[in-house]
């Protein structure tokens, strides 16, 4: 059996995994559990295996032998690359850790849906990172929509939930359908959906109008799933209020995933037709990622609920990841690559971590758990090594991930970027060490003395918690739910420290983007001629860079103590109005960024 | 391939996004929804068309007759079933809003902000 076989499998064992546990739901929950985490467990095992034999070529698997005939694909392939498969293993173990965590987490009567739908979700987070072709990409991306809206309104008999999920499905919607008219565009035009295929037929001809409209309408719609700004309204209200399991899978693999996605578009049916309209397209795209890395830092540094804090820092890692792969380099992507496993792993362990304190204390509110978490040191460990994960810290993968994303943005002549992907990352970490200190030390003034505004932040996470008894501790919650998440920081540590693998992922991002290796790997099946990646050295500028982000992240954490603001109230307050929770007004940013966004697109490509 | 049908699918999309910015009721947001939906069936359909082509089953006519792009219509398909699992949802979420806030209105649904 070849390994070729396998390629489907890491997204159809979840799947029927899934259908089976609805079958079963009379069987008792123990059963689901084991069920949901073999699966998980074999889905991550199965793409660890791709990731090993995606090395020397990409596997590209022909669904039921559907060959394509004379270089015309007429089937749907899968096409797994180093890249494709280190990224499905990412949500496939932060799915699997997800799943050993919501043993202990959930009541029984729901935990056979949750179990069910984080499969479904899984799969179609997995799936997006396995498909060479674009409506098949579409349909994954789809399917984790419909899953990730029933797993947000789990708890659906609170307002929060409620209010989340349908932000969460609206927003998303549109999204799809804008993917969808995307898709008809570019198949109107090349009559392919193959990936490679339609470069191929795209880079026959002088992008116009219609590749720039295609390409927005898809970029966009992606980017509203990974949350770029301004379509990431949505985001802080769904993993705020989704079951804390369910956030970490959003924020620790959702988000990098439809970023995957994104540079798989631009790297393959875009390549060909957009050469030479690099550095304008480059200008989009970083432009989007640098202003929503700042922008929802700021909005993080000003949030008291801890859940939605951390969905504020996954927005801003996800700008920085956007600008690397919008600064269209071997070196950013795979520093975009980098960060996304680095920080995925660790803001997964962080929701987990917030989820102790929801279980133990029934609040997500940084004053009211003041000093309330000193006997939890492995929880500390969480929040701090996580903090220092988003600072960039070495040995962690986010360290390498940085100082590349940094290198392809001083290749291309964009001074800048480092310097303002520096402070969004100094204060999202400051935030978190904030959050830290108050929680687990007790440190750092009071609440304000104008609860007015915060006061409505707070979502029903706890409220949802409070008919057990209002502000009563519950006993300790089980060890589980603080081992996981410690698990997964440590591995992101871990990772960069590995040797060698910045290396790897530094020649698979050169591989992922080599277009013409791709195209003639899928259609024709060619042995890929990968010209040998030069790989920049590890000079003093990385250690300065995590060093200046760690003393700025202490800093902004010492003022958060003492309740001092970086930024003047206005910008606050306008930060607060825009994210008001009301879908109609999300729908407007959104139209609004595609409008605007789509334009600069269409001029970049067109003009 | 005519110029017409982007129009009017277009036409659809901002039509439906409209409708879903202004509305004062789930339900009604969720058709909107499926107008918004109903621009991509339409540009999916009209980028398949073939003019005088006939349907593409092959069961009973000459393999070289012209027809109109089967693939299309299965990405149709796809994307209607897709649709109507997103409306089911939001019209549950609907009726659990009534349940819970007393309203299906998005301008009195509001514990989340900031």
């Amino acid at each position: 059996m070849s390994v070729h076989q396998l390629t489907p499998l890491p997204v159809v064992i979840p799947l029927l995994t899934a259908a089976a546990i609805v079958i079963t739901s009379f069987a008792p929950r123990r059963v689901h559990d084991v069920m949901a985490t073999g699966a998980g467990l074999a889905s991550a095992v199965l793409c660890a295996v791709l990731l090993a034999h995606a090395g020397e070529r990409p596997i590209v698997e022909w669904l039921a032998g559907w060959h394509p005939h004379q270089g015309v694909a007429v089937g749907i392939a899968l096409t797994v690359d180093q890249l494709g498969a280190g990224a499905a293993l990412l949500a496939a173990v932060v799915l699997t850790a997800a799943l050993v965590y919501s043993w202990t987490y959930f009541d029984d009567e729901v935990d056979v849906m949750v179990c069910a739908l984080m499969l479904v979700l899984g799969a179609g987070l997995i799936g997006i990172c396995l498909v060479g072709d674009l409506f098949t990409m579409i349909v994954f991306f789809v399917l984790t929509t419909v899953a990730a809206i029933g797993l947000t309104a789990v708890e659906n008999e609170h307002s929060g939930p409620l209010q989340g999920a349908i932000n969460f499905a609206v927003v998303n919607s549109i999204a799809g359908f804008s993917l969808l008219f995307g898709a008809a565009l570019v198949y109107g035009r090349t009559g392919a959906l193959n990936l490679a295929q339609v470069g191929m037929a795209l880079g026959q001809h002088h992008a116009d109008a219609l590749v720039g409209v295609g390409l927005a309408l898809l970029v966009f719609g992606l980017l509203t799933k990974a949350g770029a700004a301004p379509f990431h309204f949505w985001l802080p209200d769904a993993q705020a209020v989704a079951p804390t399991p369910v956030s970490a899978v959003f924020a620790g693999a959702m988000a990098p995933v439809a970023l995957f996605g994104v540079a798989r578009l631009l790297a393959t049916a875009f390549a060909p037709s957009l050469a030479s309209h690099e550095s304008a397209l480059r200008t989009v795209l970083v432009g989007v990622g640098a202003f929503t890395a700042l922008l929802t830092a700021i909005a993080c540094a000003e949030q008291r609920h801890i859940k939605r804090m951390l969905a504020f820092a996954t927005a801003s890692q996800v700008g920085a990841m956007l600008c690397g792969i919008g600064l269209l380099g071997d070196d950013a992507l795979a520093g975009a690559a980098l960060t996304a496993a680095g920080f995925g792993l660790a803001i997964a362990a962080m929701f987990g971590a917030s989820g102790v304190l929801i279980r133990r204390f029934s609040s997500t509110d940084e004053f009211e758990l003041r000093g309330c978490g000193r006997d939890l040191p492995l929880t500390t460990t969480t929040f701090v090594i996580g903090a220092l994960v988003v600072a960039s810290v070495p040995p962690a993968a986010t360290f390498y991930g940085t100082w590349l994303i940094a290198e392809g943005a001083r290749d291309v002549g964009y001074d800048w970027l480092p310097v303002v992907l520096a402070l969004s990352a100094a204060l999202t970490a400051g935030t978190i060490l904030r959050v830290a200190a108050r929680v687990f030390a007790g440190w750092g003034a009071d609440a304000p003395a104008e609860p007015a505004v915060a006061s409505e932040d707070r979502s029903q996470e706890q409220s949802s918690q409070e008919e057990e008894g209002d502000g009563a501790t519950s006993p300790r919650p089980p060890r589980v739910l603080a081992i996981v998440p410690l698990l997964l920081v440590v591995a992101a540590v871990v990772l960069g420290a590995i040797p060698g693998f910045a290396d790897s992922v530094q020649s698979g991002a050169a591989h992922f983007r080599d277009v013409h290796s791709y195209t003639g790997a899928v259609l024709a099946g060619r042995a890929p001629h990968y010209a040998a990646p030069s790989m920049p050295s590890l000079g003093a500028a990385p250690w300065l860079y995590a060093g200046a982000t760690v003393l700025g992240a202490l800093a902004v954490a010492a003022a958060g103590l003492r309740g001092r603001r970086l930024w003047p109230m206005p910008l606050v307050d306008g930060l607060r109005a825009a994210h008001s929770g009301h879908v109609g007004d999300y729908v407007v940013w959104w139209t609004f960024g595609m409008a605007a966004l789509g334009g600069l697109v269409l001029w970049a490509v067109a003009g | 391939m005519s110029f017409l049908p982007f129009a009017v699918a277009a036409w659809l999309f901002v039509a439906g996004l409209y409708g879903v910015v202004t509305s004062r009721h789930l339900v009604h947001l969720a058709v909107c929804l499926t107008v918004m939906q109903s621009a991509t069936y339409l540009a999916l359909l009209s980028v398949g068309y073939v003019r005088h082509g006939s349907a593409p089953v092959y069961a009973d006519i000459s393999p070289v007759t012209t027809a109109v792009d089967p693939v299309v219509h299965a990405l149709t398909m796809v994307d209607i079933v897709v649709e109507a699992t997103v409306t089911a949802l939001v019209l549950a979420l609907a009726v659990q809003s009534m349940k819970r806030f007393g309203s299906v209105d998005p301008d009195r649904i509001r514990s989340l902000r900031g």
